[in-house]
């Protein structure tokens, strides 16, 4: 019954089995995370005393935000802003949206020729990729200042966004009853209308609310390069010190993006 | 020797789990605690390390009074209780070893916790269990790979490396099937013979109990209705500890709470008709 | 029979009456935003031409300042890595008051969703600008910020796996008579070690997009030489670097998915 214990009576020894290949490759890989680690906090000259003097400065910072600037003034540009910030997500959602169902379409496997689906998913990297703040800064410089900026850059990111789960949405379809349109003699439109378009629309508006919510939270922040909205008046009051204004610019950002959250949360439940 | 006197538990919900339950279990004697679900079985084990804080009385293992312990004092009086679970309660992300080896964890540094380095005799003793349970060549395989039987036999190996003075084991085979059930009563009850320790079973099924224990004590809405040996469980006494009828006098042995002969002769009830009550 | 159809009919038309209604608010918000901003239609229609025009004065790219830019991508992906460790520090403690079935009290729960929220619903580029003020510009004050804006994300996901644990997994370690310290390292770690591992090198994969825009506002990162191009319109060295930061984007996303795939 015991194996290998009748041949002698050494004590056994155990190690715990490693989730790498061997502990060579393990202390290998450990070695490598750890040079990385300190040799950024090295290169990125991470002191201590810097640390420290900053926390100093960031009591000054916070003493300065205090209190909130509420002249009725400021808080009526604020209130534009805020409408402004919530009337470029709309637009820039619904265009997004139109512009991401061509790039869905021919992301999806199971519906789209195989160098469509290439450029699709090249499309969907490159606007994944790209940090929406860089998009806004060439949208000002091409389009000038402004909201039509930010709509653009908006539009770009949601491309990435929702094609790539859209297009995931797609492959999942049941292919069974496309197939049985197909046999009536059905164009490749009628067979995207009749076959596949009933089976997607709830998970389509689910998506469409989602990405919603995330463009109210880009679009807080795109005016810091010029694109319109809350972040205008942010980039506009932090280069002239007004600390106190700041203070109130940053709490409407964070009461828009949570009603924006709930909203969605809401919207997206009842859509199930 | 495990002493309990006029134990009782009362949740915070107001339920009386536990009222007034003593007995004395020493030896190397199997005893099977039966009743009907609720009745308390699964609080009265709890309360003998305190898994469960006991409202009321005390619990004595050998001579150390475990009611009224302090944490440290309490973690390692735990050392000497091995429990087997239900739903084996086994750590199942780690290895087979690791789980094994955890039954040695009071008897460790944190740091070499850690380390996983434990001493060499506790690796060998957990080798032997192992092969014991019949789980040779398994050592390193992860505890969610395992089956129900499977992770009992670990269990149970993780409740005898610590070398207890008594084992514990709270429905041990209520998640498994019929085969797989007697494999584990057989294993607790033989645990009990080599090991030289009383072993104290919470089961629902009064066949296993009857088939397997020496001793067993009858549970009723939280309290000792019957304690005796297992030859001793009549239909009536039966009818008392399921159905709360009333005891007859003569079966019941309510508050005697010796070790029964198994004790002095060292053999456990026979378990000789195998095929009967299948 | 009848009455049962009736039913069921009215309900379905309670039901479209709901999505027509929806329809139909979501497209007046949206025409309203339209008219809210107030842009004209030749301004917009003419933003293809203008975007197109700029594509081509990026063309060809200037492949040969690529040298220059390997440094501060090097420093992009390090602000990852230290912003990412410093946040999975300070997320645990979060994570640990803002999972129900371990948090100490209501005031430490709310605390701990307090936390979780501010730091999500500030945007990295925020936070580098309020660290900036206080480290002073580089890309100190953008690892803070990356770290910070973290915080929530790390702590909002552990949390939720907080309370997924399986406490008869602790409860049999707690039997055979182990202290805090061993429950902890026994008996929970395991539990939520796979989740730990995933999430933090997920997030390290979003911060290494997100450290290329820290330089905008001067807190570090390959960002500052991005904008200097597009400052003094060196179109051709600005997609040079936007095809880097895409290379590096896609490997570390490559490196974060592995990884996630590894550990279970």
């Amino acid at each position: 019954m015991a194996t290998g214990s009748g041949t002698s009576t050494d004590r056994r020894t155990w190690r715990r089995p490693t989730a790498f290949r061997n502990r060579y490759t393990k202390w290998a890989v450990y070695g490598a995370v750890l040079a990385l680690v300190v040799w950024s906090v090295a290169s990125l000259r991470i002191t201590p005393g810097r640390f420290l003097s900053g926390l100093g400065y960031g009591y000054d910072l916070i003493d300065s935000m205090l209190p909130p600037e509420t002249g009725s003034e400021n808080v009526a540009r604020l209130v534009d802003r805020m409408i402004e910030t919530i009337a470029m997500a709309m637009i820039a959602t619904v265009s997004g949206i139109a512009l991401s169902l061509p790039v869905a379409l021919g992301a999806a496997e199971n519906l789209s020729p195989r160098p469509t689906y290439y450029l699709s998913r090249g499309i969907i990297s490159v606007s994944r990729a790209i940090d929406g703040l860089i998009v806004a800064i060439i949208a000002v410089i091409a389009l000038g200042f402004g909201p039509l900026a930010g709509i653009v850059a908006i539009s770009f990111k949601t491309i990435g966004f929702f094609s790539k789960l859209f297009a995931e949405d797609l492959e999942d379809v049941d292919m069974g009853g496309v197939e049985a349109i197909e046999a009536t003699g059905a164009s490749r439109f009628q067979r995207l209308v009749y076959g596949v378009v009933p089976q997607v629309v709830p998970r389509f508006a689910g998506l469409a609310v989602y990405r919603w919510d995330i463009n109210i939270r880009s679009s807080t922040i795109v005016g810091i390069v010029g694109a319109g909205g809350l972040g205008v008046l942010l980039q506009r009051s932090y280069s002239r010190y007004e600390y106190d204004y700041v203070a109130s610019i940053l709490m409407a950002i964070i009461a828009v993006v949570l009603v924006a959250e709930v909203v969605s949360a809401v919207v997206r439940r009842r859509v199930q | 020797m495990l002493e309990t006197e006029n134990l009782g538990k009362t949740y915070p919900t107001g339920d009386e789990a536990l009222r007034d339950v003593s007995v004395r279990i020493g030896g190397r004697e199997v005893v099977a605690m039966i009743g009907p679900s609720g009745a308390g079985k699964s609080t009265f084990v709890r309360c003998i390390n305190r898994l469960v804080e006991p409202t009321t009385g005390r619990v004595r293992l050998d001579d150390r009074e475990l009611t009224g312990l302090g944490e440290d004092e309490l973690r390692n009086a735990r050392r000497d209780v091995g429990m087997v679970f239900q739903e084996y309660n086994l750590v199942e992300r780690l290895t087979v070893m690791e789980n094994v080896l955890s039954g040695r964890l009071g008897y460790v540094s944190n740091w070499a916790a850690l380390r996983r380095d434990f001493p060499p005799e506790d690796v060998e003793r957990a080798y032997e269990l192992l092969e014991l349970v019949g789980l040779d060549d398994m050592e390193n395989k992860r505890v969610d790979e395992l089956s129900g039987g499977q992770r009992q036999r670990v269990g149970i190996a993780r409740a005898v490396v610590q070398e207890p003075k008594i084992v514990l084991a709270d429905e041990p085979t209520s998640s498994l099937d019929p085969e797989t059930s007697r494999d584990v009563m057989e294993l607790l009850t033989d645990i009990a013979v080599d090991r030289n320790v009383p072993v104290v079973i919470n089961i629902h099924e009064v066949d296993l109990a009857e088939r397997y224990a020496d001793r067993i004590l009858g549970l009723h809405d939280g309290e000792l209705v019957f304690d005796g040996p297992a030859a001793d469980l009549t239909e009536e006494s039966k009818g008392v500890i399921y159905r709360g009828e009333e005891p007859p006098e003569a079966t019941t042995r309510i508050g005697t709470s010796e070790p029964t002969d198994a004790e002095a002769t060292g053999r456990r009830a026979e378990p000789e008709p195998l095929s009967a009550e299948d | 029979m009848a009455g049962t159809t009736r039913d069921w009919t009215r309900f379905d038309t309670r039901e479209r009456l709901f999505r027509i209604g929806s329809v139909v608010v979501a497209a007046a918000v949206v025409i309203g935003s339209w008219e809210w901003l107030d842009m004209s239609l030749r301004y917009v229609s003419s933003a293809p031409l203008q975007v197109g025009d700029l594509l081509g004065r990026m063309y060809p790219p200037d492949w040969g300042y690529l040298p220059n830019a390997v440094g501060p991508l090097a420093e992009t992906i390090q602000i990852a890595v230290v912003g990412t460790i410093g946040a999975v520090l300070m997320a645990a403690p979060v994570a640990y008051i803002s999972a129900e079935n371990t948090t100490p009290n209501r005031a430490t729960y709310a605390l701990g969703k307090l936390i979780v929220t501010v730091s999500r619903s500030v945007h990295t580029i925020v936070w580098a600008l309020l660290f900036v003020v206080m480290f002073g510009p580089g890309a100190l004050a953008g690892t803070v910020a990356t770290a910070v804006r973290s915080i929530g994300f790390l702590a909002k996901l552990l949390g939720e796996e907080i309370e997924e644990i399986d406490f008869g997994q602790v409860e049999g370690v707690r039997a055979t008579g182990a202290g805090p310290f061993k429950l902890l390292v026994y008996g929970i770690v395991p539990q939520i070690k796979p989740a730990l591992v995933g999430v933090s090198v997920y997030r390290w994969d979003i911060n290494v997009r997100a450290a290329t825009i820290l330089g905008f506002v001067g807190a570090g990162g390959i960002g500052v030489q991005l904008f200097e191009a597009i400052d003094s319109f060196a179109w051709r060295t600005v997609s040079a670097l936007l095809f880097a930061i895409l290379a590096v984007v896609l490997v570390s996303e490559g490196i974060s998915a592995y990884a996630r795939r590894k550990v279970r």
